[in-house]
């Protein structure tokens, strides 16, 4: 399954060189860490980022090297720390913070939706927001409602904040880089499932890591990958299915055991999106599944089934499937029942195939 | 629902809920007696070197400099030159007359909205003063003064106030909502105190790259109860970020006086007690006194002692805004019986008093500024005024979303100029 993941290299701007391997906490890693070497305006803050290294580890080691006035803890407010991180880019510094969970983001959503998104517009340009907003998301740990959330539809509904997830090691470090050099404030959700492997959805059984996944060998220097441009991490003429994150991984799993010719679009960035790419496979196809974590109404599935039908509606075969989490709040022992695993995910591919 | 009586712990005192009151509503006899206010000169003026802890007696009283008969008395008087003192009186009497002229605009129907900074024009002006002109303020919405006494161009800000053709924010912000980074003058933003934590990142940033400007924000005392304020002095108390935190108590937050902020309780400037950062109290229509305790806590800022969070104390002696009708909900009689007095007169009648100044050059001065603002007034009206005439190109509803423009917004930019065509009615783009 994972040896249809094309090997990335070819959408870098810049290679980044000499390679090694790397989870995503290690790439994301070294993605701050390129980023503080090259811009001294880039600093690192959140709650336990520093001296620590974060609660995940992604800034271990920054401190050390890059000092206390760069990479710091912050105190427990996570209004504070978004509204500093507003104040610091309007001072002429480039703020990449941390938000531990994004469950815990709630207390930022004014200074991200009120402010961040919208100092460029209000100011006529005279001031931005050129933050990174860090946090890792999704459920699959048994983190129970507090650390198992996805709300990137929250944030995709605002205009002005662009909203970016990633699959990989190598798309992690790419991405994060172009956020961060972006002069507009970005959301940067991390899988917290995939962090060391690429988790094909079965709880079950041994877990992957990134040591032996194509995708697990990452550039030791500088390269980026433009946001806004998914990914197609295989090619079908089946059915084509548009998911982002560890949904990536485990519908990969899936369409391989269930011996379908599906082609899977890594989206990677959801605002902006990338229409063409959909656009192109779902006409080429003339079926689409859709297939998130987060909560069904009004998650971003049905901006995409929207989107799919507005566009592709006289190529559609099918009626355009969603498989996503329940609207429930996330459930901690019934987790597996919660999460949009194989079953359900192989459940929708029989019943968009059927006429096929 | 179970009855008190029928309760299984009837035989408790039953709880009650306090819900404040202010003293007096519309058709009450106002008396401010109950207002302490202590003497002029009477409270004491620490080292700015001095801790937090060791002077917060000042967050319980008020820093007063001018007393009754225009005497400049007590250790916080900053001594300031008769010049600085007419320019200082001059901005804020130029302040009023912008703001009666631009009310008035209003309510011609020149403009959707307007926010006076009556009875509270020293609070903005001196800090103005004591300020550098390269420290950074984030304002709230009635901070205007900051401009004005900074010498900012009134045309530009009158045209940001009738969203005209010369409007440098394009159109985009509500009137008053200004943006003039070039005078060290934050974005305003409608959602309170969101300001307050943005402060504080930008002298975080200051001084973390060794930079000596320092950063200072406003907001109202009913704001304080946003969350955006006590992150902003818990990360200002931990870090000792260079800022001054001032919050303007002119004792009406729109409808709701300042017992629903806590004033009841205790004070705002003792708000700083708690997180161990210097508080003061202070005369909020004396300019000296805030000129003073400006310019001490800019000091203490310089020179890494931390924050300062000032509370002044004044009054709302106008609405909340052109949208609003205070006699529907407070004593007419409160702006006139107000015992800290009208700053303006207050200032006037202590350059008077030293013989620096006199009635009939104020008389003149109100004249002339009052042409001033007139002359303003016509010169930005030449640019157009508020709904009439499109003043911006349709397009640029979409400029500023993101610094370069997605396709998705660009197919709705198209859309909006295809609906301009299909109405039959195209915009008057005349202007």
């Amino acid at each position: 399954m994972s040896d249809m993941i094309e090997t990335p290299v070819s959408d870098a701007s810049d290679t980044g060189g000499e390679t090694t391997r790397m989870n995503m906490i290690q790439a994301i890693n070294s993605a701050m860490d390129i980023m503080m070497e090259r811009d001294p305006d880039v600093i690192v803050m959140g709650e336990d980022v520093g001296y620590f290294g974060g609660v995940f580890r992604a800034t271990a080691g920054l401190q050390a090297k890059h000092g206390k006035t760069r990479v710091f803890d912050t105190p427990i407010t996570e209004c504070g720390i978004i509204g500093v991180a507003v104040g610091m880019g309007a001072y002429g510094l480039r703020p990449v913070p941390e938000i531990q969970f994004a469950d815990y983001i709630y207390p930022a959503l004014d200074q991200l939706v009120s402010e961040a998104a919208r100092l460029r517009y209000r100011s006529a340009g005279e001031f931005t927001s050129p933050i990174t907003v860090r946090s890792p998301f999704g459920g699959g740990i048994f983190g129970g409602q507090t650390h198992s959330q996805s709300p990137e539809g929250l944030f995709t509904h605002m205009s002005g904040i662009k909203t970016v997830i990633p699959s990989t090691p190598y798309d992690a470090k790419g991405l994060l880089i172009a956020a961060i050099e972006d002069n507009d404030p970005t959301l940067f959700f991390e899988p917290k499932r995939i962090y060391n492997g690429p988790f094909d959805g079965y709880w079950d059984r041994p877990s992957q890591n990134w040591s032996k996944h194509p995708a697990g060998e990452v550039p030791t220097g500088y390269y980026k990958i433009e946001l806004g441009k998914a990914k197609i991490v295989r090619e079908g003429q089946a059915l084509t299915i548009l998911a982002y994150g560890t949904m990536v991984h485990v519908c990969t799993a899936v369409v391989a055991e269930a011996g379908i010719d599906a082609e899977i679009v890594d989206l990677r960035t959801l605002v902006p999106l990338d229409i063409e790419t959909i656009e192109a496979s779902v006409k080429k196809t003339g079926r689409c599944m859709i297939v998130h974590e987060a909560t069904r109404t009004s998650g971003f599935g049905a901006e995409l089934s929207a989107i799919v039908q507005e566009r592709c509606f006289y190529h559609l075969e099918a009626p355009i499937e969603r498989v996503t989490g329940f609207d429930t709040p996330y459930p901690h022992s019934l987790e597996w029942a919660y999460f949009p695993g194989p079953v359900r995910i192989g459940e929708a591919l029989k019943k968009i195939m059927k006429d096929a | 629902m179970t009855m008190a009586s029928e309760h299984p712990r009837a035989n408790l005192q039953p709880l009650t809920l306090h819900i404040p009151e202010p003293k007096f509503r519309p058709g009450d006899a106002v008396d401010f007696a109950e207002v302490d206010v202590p003497p002029a000169g009477e409270a004491r003026r620490p080292d700015t070197a001095d801790k937090a802890s060791d002077f917060t007696d000042l967050a319980y009283t008020l820093v007063r400099v001018l007393d009754d008969d225009g005497n400049a008395v007590g250790p916080w008087d900053p001594k300031l030159s008769p010049d600085v003192l007419r320019r200082m009186l001059r901005s804020m009497a130029l302040l009023r007359a912008f703001d009666e002229r631009m009310f008035r605009a209003q309510r011609q129907g020149k403009t959707s909205f307007y926010m006076k900074a009556l009875g509270e024009e020293a609070v903005a002006v001196a800090a103005a003063y004591a300020l550098d002109y390269e420290d950074m303020c984030f304002p709230s919405y009635r901070q205007q003064g900051l401009l004005i006494a900074r010498g900012w161009s009134l045309v530009d800000m009158m045209n940001q106030i009738y969203s005209n053709t010369a409007d440098r924010l394009g159109g985009k912000q509500l009137p008053i909502m200004y943006s003039v980074k070039e005078a060290g003058f934050f974005s305003i933003s409608g959602n309170l105190t969101t300001q307050y934590p943005q402060a504080v990142g930008w002298a975080m940033a200051s001084a973390a790259k060794g930079d000596t400007r320092i950063a200072a924000t406003w907001c109202g005392e009913g704001s304080t109860a946003e969350g955006d304020f006590h992150s902003a002095c818990t990360f200002a108390a931990v870090y000792r970020a260079p800022v001054i935190f001032n919050v303007v108590n002119n004792q009406w937050a729109i409808s709701s006086f300042s017992g629903f902020a806590g004033a009841e309780a205790t004070t705002f400037a003792a708000r700083a007690v708690g997180y161990g950062i210097a508080g003061l109290r202070v005369d909020g229509n004396d300019a000296l006194a805030v000129y003073a305790a400006t310019q001490w806590a800019a000091e203490r800022a310089r020179t890494n002692q931390g924050p300062t969070l000032i509370e002044h104390f004044t009054y709302r002696a106008e609405g909340h805004s052109t949208s609003d009708d205070p006699g529907q909900y407070r004593s007419e009689g409160e702006p006139n019986a107000w015992p800290l007095g009208d700053p303006i007169k207050r200032l006037k009648d202590h350059l008077i008093a030293i013989g620096e100044w006199d009635d009939a050059r104020h008389a003149a001065q109100d004249k002339e500024l009052a042409e001033q603002v007139k002359a303003a007034q016509k010169e930005a009206e030449k640019n157009g005024i508020l709904g009439h005439g499109l003043h911006q190109p349709l397009e640029s509803l979409f400029d500023g979303v993101f610094e370069e423009l997605p396709w998705h917004l660009k197919e709705q930019r198209q859309q909006m100029l295809d609906e301009e065509s299909a109405s039959g009615r195209p915009w008057d783009r005349k202007a």
